[in-house]
């Protein structure tokens, strides 16, 4: 076990995978000397060489486009996207191209492409540097969508985003790269799977599903219920599309309650594809409506209002009481019962 | 556009976008003080007209190579009207005519080597005629039975782009991991003049350019983008466009099949020595719709029309061929019988095609199981099976 940053995780991962597969290479703004501009791929370059770490010109549908001709070709092109908001010009060639070629091509062509992207906010920086963009791609077949909430998942699950044969958006929390955790560089990518859930709590009252950047607050948000005598479910899902409802379905089975905590805006997110699946697969089970604590549907804030938008661990809490039935901000408002007695 | 919303009006820039193109106007360019002519070697007569630079490319096309240019010229023809015949029987669902085109793509085709890849639009079914593809492989995807028609690798040439433009950053990108490889072969990306407004087409030359990539820029310049004139497109001559970008050009006469031969052995042979890229302009014209859903008596004058007729590909290099003393009955006869060959074997392949099965749809969506997916072909396999258990009423 190493102890390392977030950042150096994904590092190390990328390192590995192109170390063990010559047909890696890296593309993207900045990449090569700088290291990009959160420094993931530092010193990178130096190693590999330049043919295999491309600093790519400032245009990121060509930067797509030239990774699907590289796939093509036999490559399997990791590329960075530099910041989540600058993903759009992509979008066609990711949309159009890069998830629809295996099913174009009766599965003749491959697309083993990584797209990465340093996705949402708290890092208090100008317009387009903090969002989450990830439900348009989850929306879309053909892709797969990861985002990694620690250093170990970091490091293990680039390995296995570049191993796959089928496009991955592998979406980091740019305000989580400066933690620490430890990370065995000797695990083997290939014993576990990326599609998988992980429970990162265990609990009986309340399943609380996220991912990415709000894993940690929710861990929070389990400990501080715990002194209410609340028991939360904290799930990472890791993989957002597809999303692993076995583990999800197992868990409010078992709590009959379930809050879903994500940054991205509310509406036609992807909590409520959660809240849709689970009360589907599993209504008998519920003892109250899935509820979601989310982002609002606002273009991302100015800094100084942004820790309005983003979920924090007292809002979370306040989507915990709702489905426990217990004074919340709602309370007498929308049907909400005022208290755990009067829903009863 | 002015405040008032007014355009300059296509009007005005058709003078530059389509007389001046086909008069062959000279405009300057960083690679060669020619590279601005428009390339000519057999003029809309027929006539064989030496080129100081060109003739050396095409110094091995003898008599039977020129009599095997015509046989293909006259085949992809026959291929594309009974294409637009099977569509106008319900055969097909759509189809997009290369008529008047044959010149550009099958000179260009046949300058490529096997393992040089292509990278195409819709419309470059002589291109894929070139690169041996199966005849129904075609028609495939007009005809609904599959979302592309071939395997790209067995003949090196993807499947078509509907994207306008997209294909010109694949080609980049295959070329510059042919650069890695260390490899010769080329990337070849075939557009229209419309696609050359896309902001790809434009990423594509700064890529190409800036890592020297091994690709070919080949832009059909037909004159419509479905209703709209070239001179909406571009301001100036298309080719004028790329030596801003480092990357030299040539206009050709898109309609002359041995100028087309010349300049892209030309570009090839840059590449493959390191060279990089060349953007060529092949000055044509769609004598057709855009596809069989378009009615271009809309917007286009039917006397611009005859003006090109005039210019025909295969009519010029008929006239040439019979100069030469090679256009004998037992010639035209075997031509004429290799075409309709082709037709029925491409009739048949399409009235054979196998339908696909309903559980196709889901396939190929990814290269290894999916949860979401796997459970909704699982229910619907059980919806669909649930007709059979129930044949009197189906489905509750």
């Amino acid at each position: 076990m190493t102890t390392m940053t977030f950042g150096r995780a994904i590092n190390a991962g990328l390192r590995r995978a192109m170390d063990d597969d010559p047909k890696v290479i890296l593309m993207g703004e900045d990449i090569g000397k700088l290291g990009g501009v959160f420094r993931i791929t530092d010193g990178l370059q130096k190693d590999f060489g330049p043919h295999r770490v491309l600093d790519s010109p400032l245009a990121e549908a060509g930067i797509m486009g030239t990774a699907v001709g590289m796939a093509y070709r036999g490559y399997r092109p990791v590329v960075e996207i530099q910041f989540d908001g600058f993903i759009y010009p992509a979008f066609d060639q990711i949309v159009c191209q890069v998830a629809k070629l295996h099913y174009r091509t009766q599965g003749a062509v491959r697309m083993p492409i990584t797209i990465r992207v340093p996705f949402g906010g708290g890092i208090g920086s100008p317009e387009h540097h903090s969002e989450s963009p990830e439900a348009y791609f989850t929306h879309t077949s053909g892709l797969r969508v990861v985002s990694v909430s620690n250093p170990q998942d970091a490091y293990t699950m680039i390995q296995q985003a570049i191993a796959s044969d089928d496009p991955v958006l592998y979406f980091e929390p740019k305000r989580r790269y400066h933690v620490k955790g430890e990370v065995d560089e000797g695990a083997d990518p290939a014993a576990s799977d990326l599609g998988a859930a992980r429970v990162v709590t265990e609990g009986t009252d309340v399943t609380l599903v996220t991912y990415g950047p709000l894993v940690p607050t929710a861990r929070d948000a389990a400990v501080a219920a715990s002194d209410d005598g609340i028991s939360i479910e904290v799930i990472d899902l890791r993989s957002l599309a597809p999303i692993d409802f076995a583990t999800v379905e197992a868990s409010v089975r078992k709590t009959g309650r379930l809050v879903v905590t994500h940054e991205a805006a509310q509406s036609g997110g992807l909590g409520a594809e959660i809240a849709a699946s689970i009360t589907e697969r599993c209504f008998d089970f519920l003892e109250h409506a899935p509820v979601r604590v989310t982002g609002f549907d606002i273009p991302y804030p100015y800094s100084k209002l942004e820790f309005h938008h983003l979920p924090d661990l007292d809002r979370i809490l306040d989507g915990v009481d709702r489905v426990m039935r217990r004074p919340n901000s709602l309370s007498g408002l929308d049907g909400e019962p005022t208290s755990e007695g009067a829903s009863l | 556009m002015t405040q008032d919303g007014s355009l300059p009006g296509p009007g005005r820039t058709d003078t530059v976008g389509t007389a001046e193109q086909a008069s062959g106007t000279v405009h300057p360019g960083p690679s060669r003080p020619d590279a601005d002519e428009l390339v000519q070697l057999i003029d809309p007569a027929g006539v064989r007209h030496p080129h100081g630079h060109y003739d050396r490319l095409v110094a091995d096309v003898d008599g039977p190579a020129l009599q095997r240019l015509y046989e293909d010229m006259v085949v992809v023809r026959r291929i594309d009207a009974e294409a637009t015949a099977l569509q106008r029987q319900g055969e097909l669902a759509l189809w997009p005519p290369l008529l008047g085109q044959e010149a550009a793509q099958i000179g260009s085709g046949r300058a490529l080597r096997s393992d040089d890849f292509v990278f195409s639009s819709y419309r470059e079914n002589a291109v894929a005629y070139c690169r041996g593809v199966d005849l129904a492989d075609i028609l495939r995807v007009w005809r609904g039975n599959a979302s592309s028609g071939w395997d790209p690798y067995t003949i090196n040439m993807a499947t078509p782009q509907v994207i306008i433009g997209a294909q010109t950053l694949h080609a980049t990108g295959y070329a510059m991991g042919i650069l890695n490889d260390g490899a010769d072969a080329v990337a070849v990306a075939y557009f229209g003049d419309g696609a050359t407004s896309q902001g790809d087409v434009n990423e594509a030359m700064v890529f190409a350019a800036s890592y020297q990539a091994p690709v070919v820029f080949f832009c059909q310049n037909n004159h419509w983008a479905i209703s709209e004139p070239v001179g909406l497109q571009a301001h100036v001559p298309i080719a004028r466009r790329a030596p801003g970008f480092g990357i030299p050009s040539v206009r050709v006469d898109g309609n002359d099949v041995l100028a087309c031969l010349a300049v892209t052995r030309e570009a090839l042979a840059r590449a493959r020595s390191g060279g990089g890229p060349t953007f060529i302009e092949a000055v044509t014209y769609r004598m057709g719709p855009h596809t069989t859903a378009d009615d271009p008596t809309r917007y286009r004058d039917a006397n611009e029309l005859e003006d090109w007729a005039a210019r025909d590909p295969l009519a010029r290099l008929a006239t040439l061929l019979d100069s030469l003393g090679l256009l004998e009955a037992d010639y035209t006869d075997s031509v004429r019988a290799k075409a309709d060959a082709v037709a029925a074997e491409l009739r048949e392949g399409c009235l054979s095609m196998p339908e696909p099965a309903p559980s196709d749809v889901f396939k190929h969506v990814y290269s290894s199981p999916n949860s979401w997916l796997d459970r909704q072909q699982d229910h619907y396999e059980r919806y669909l099976a649930s007709f059979a258990q129930a044949p009197q009423e189906g489905p509750r």
